[in-house]
């Protein structure tokens, strides 16, 4: 018997007996659907909605938090912007850093990483806040400024390493290429390799800029004005509140995700364009 | 004659005209335990046109990247336009404004515009001003018949296209001396032909150039010398009538006919 004759003889018993891969895996998505159905049927009928209504949407905790929420916000992203523009520069240098011929540079650049990225920010929040200032006596004048260093030393260690991934993503030829037109290392790597691996780097960097947004927050850690106040100190100030509550907490939050939606989509859709663009 | 402009010592002397471009003298490269080349002995003299042939993996083109140094030889001396490139006192980013290179995979940079891409180098290395640099890169795209497609970017570019840009950026810092490495092995075979002529106009031009390449009909009319390398020597070289027409070498013979008719591989590969 020849291969195709096999083959056929072995397709025309094994048939229609048992149900097909495609059968069952449309049986198995409709199951899903209705356990899905049942769990949602059930806590809507058992759900005290008037309670739940009280406590995540009073009207009386909106209207008192409300006015407080754009400038918490504005201060929200100044923060952000100042400490990721601290990040990103520092973070080239470190990724920089870890790339260059000199070893001291290389283990330098690494144990900062390594510090950075193994200690909690808040820490480094704190020491920013209270410890430093006292150590060597000097004195903030501006909010911004203390927390763009704080968080801007965390998220460096971070970026270093997207950084560093990206440049190394580059392909070898683009460095060759400008190598041979008699391009120095420095400016291959400033005109030719940082351009392109940002473009790389472009969503997780973004991502990193989310993530920044909401480490913001530990800021409630240092003393600060009231014209200082960032989103959740607000919402936390509000909570003790007697027209505060849960519904300031869901108020701010609300608020953030305003904020971090648009930006995670805007990864979303650089990861898909990014790929075709990054690569030539 | 060379058209150098900042000039090296040899490009400026009045012996360049017999002076060889390229002296290749006890050439050793290994990678770790691999010895790619094992000792070659070449020059190539002003306004020639050396091919260079061989199966994958004979050394042919780390040969062509131990020219200007993108590969460090192990052992032996590499003379370019009279500097010795393998001497470390050298600059070498000097010499290399002095030869072009063409890559297999052109290398073009993507996040610039194919005129930024002729533009870079002559404004960051040789200093040109902005409109001088442009004037430079829209004549060599001219050339390489581009001219409108300054404004694009590389990936709308077909690779053939891509290729002919490499060569107008290459040819924009006005060099001595071009190293074609395989520059259409990685193209569908409709687009070899219009890189092709930009490659034989160039020759036609005076253009010193060695071209690493398995287009035999190219070496062919072409090249003025060929040379036949496996396993990291030059087997032989000569005229194209000699090396391809009647081949002195069993080596050669067997090679060629594998590259002439890719069906007949299975006898000669036993």
């Amino acid at each position: 018997m020849t291969t195709t004759q096999a083959a056929a003889a072995a397709l025309a018993t094994a048939g229609r007996t048992r149900t097909s891969p495609r059968r069952r895996a449309q049986v198995s998505r409709g199951v899903q659907y209705g356990a899905l159905l049942v769990v949602v049927v059930v806590v809507a009928a058992t759900a005290d909605w008037g309670r739940v209504g009280a406590a995540f949407a009073d009207p009386a905790a909106v209207r008192a938090i409300a006015p407080l929420l754009p400038r918490a916000a504005l201060n929200t992203v100044i923060y952000t912007v100042a400490a990721f523009a601290v990040g990103l520069g520092l973070g080239l240098v470190l990724a920089l850093m870890t790339l260059s011929g000199v070893r001291v540079w290389r283990v330098l650049a690494t144990a900062y990483v390594e510090f950075f990225r193994g200690i909690p920010a808040l820490l480094v929040v704190l020491a920013f806040g209270y410890a430093i200032p006292t150590a060597f006596e000097v004195r903030f004048d501006s909010v911004v400024l203390q927390i763009a260093l704080a968080l801007g030393l965390v998220s460096a260690a971070y970026i270093a390493e997207t950084l560093r991934a990206g440049i190394q993503a580059v392909p070898r030829g683009q460095v060759e290429a400008a190598r041979s037109l008699g391009m120095s290392p420095t400016a291959t790597m400033l005109r030719v390799v940082v351009p392109q691996a940002f473009r790389i780097v472009l969503p997780p960097l973004t991502n990193e800029v989310v993530l920044l947004l909401k480490d913001t927050s530990l800021v409630f850690a240092l003393g600060l004005a009231t014209s200082d106040y960032e989103l959740t100190k607000v919402g936390r100030n509000a909570l003790s509140d007697p027209d505060g509550g849960l519904t300031s907490i869901v108020a701010v939050g609300l608020v953030y995700l305003v904020l971090t939606i648009p930006l995670s989509t805007l990864t979303r859709r650089l990861e898909r364009t990014t790929g075709h663009r990054g690569h030539v | 004659m060379t058209t150098t402009t900042a000039g090296t010592s040899a490009a400026d002397a009045p012996a360049a005209s017999t002076a060889p471009v390229v002296a290749i003298s006890g050439l050793h490269k290994s990678f770790g335990p691999r010895h790619v080349l094992r000792g070659i002995d070449l020059e190539v003299a002003a306004g020639e046109v050396v091919c260079v042939i061989g199966p994958s993996g004979s050394g042919k083109s780390t040969l062509l990247r131990c020219v200007n140094l993108l590969e460090q030889p192990t052992e032996g001396t590499v003379h370019v336009l009279g500097a010795e490139v393998t001497d470390p006192d050298v600059d070498i980013d000097l010499v290399r404004t002095h030869v072009g290179m063409v890559f297999q995979q052109f290398n073009l940079f993507g996040h610039l515009s194919v005129l930024e891409n002729c533009t870079l180098a002559q404004r960051t290395v040789l200093r040109r001003s902005r409109a001088e640099a442009e004037e430079v890169a829209r004549r060599n795209l001219a050339l390489v018949g581009l001219a409108d497609r300054a404004g694009s970017t590389p990936g709308q570019l077909s690779g053939g296209q891509q290729q002919r840009v490499a060569i107008a950026r290459a040819l924009s810092m006005d060099p001595a001396l071009m190293l074609f490495d395989e520059p259409t092995s990685a193209l569908d075979p409709e687009l070899v032909g219009d890189v092709l002529t930009v490659m034989r106009d160039l020759a036609e031009a005076g253009m010193t150039m060695v071209v690493v390449t398995h287009e035999m009909a190219f070496a062919r009319e072409v090249a003025d010398r060929v040379v036949f390398m496996d396993e990291g020597v030059v087997v032989e070289q000569g005229t194209p009538d000699q090396v391809i027409g009647a081949p002195a070498h069993e080596r050669t013979r067997s090679f060629l006919a594998r590259v002439l008719d890719p069906t007949h591989r299975h006898p000669a590969a036993g």
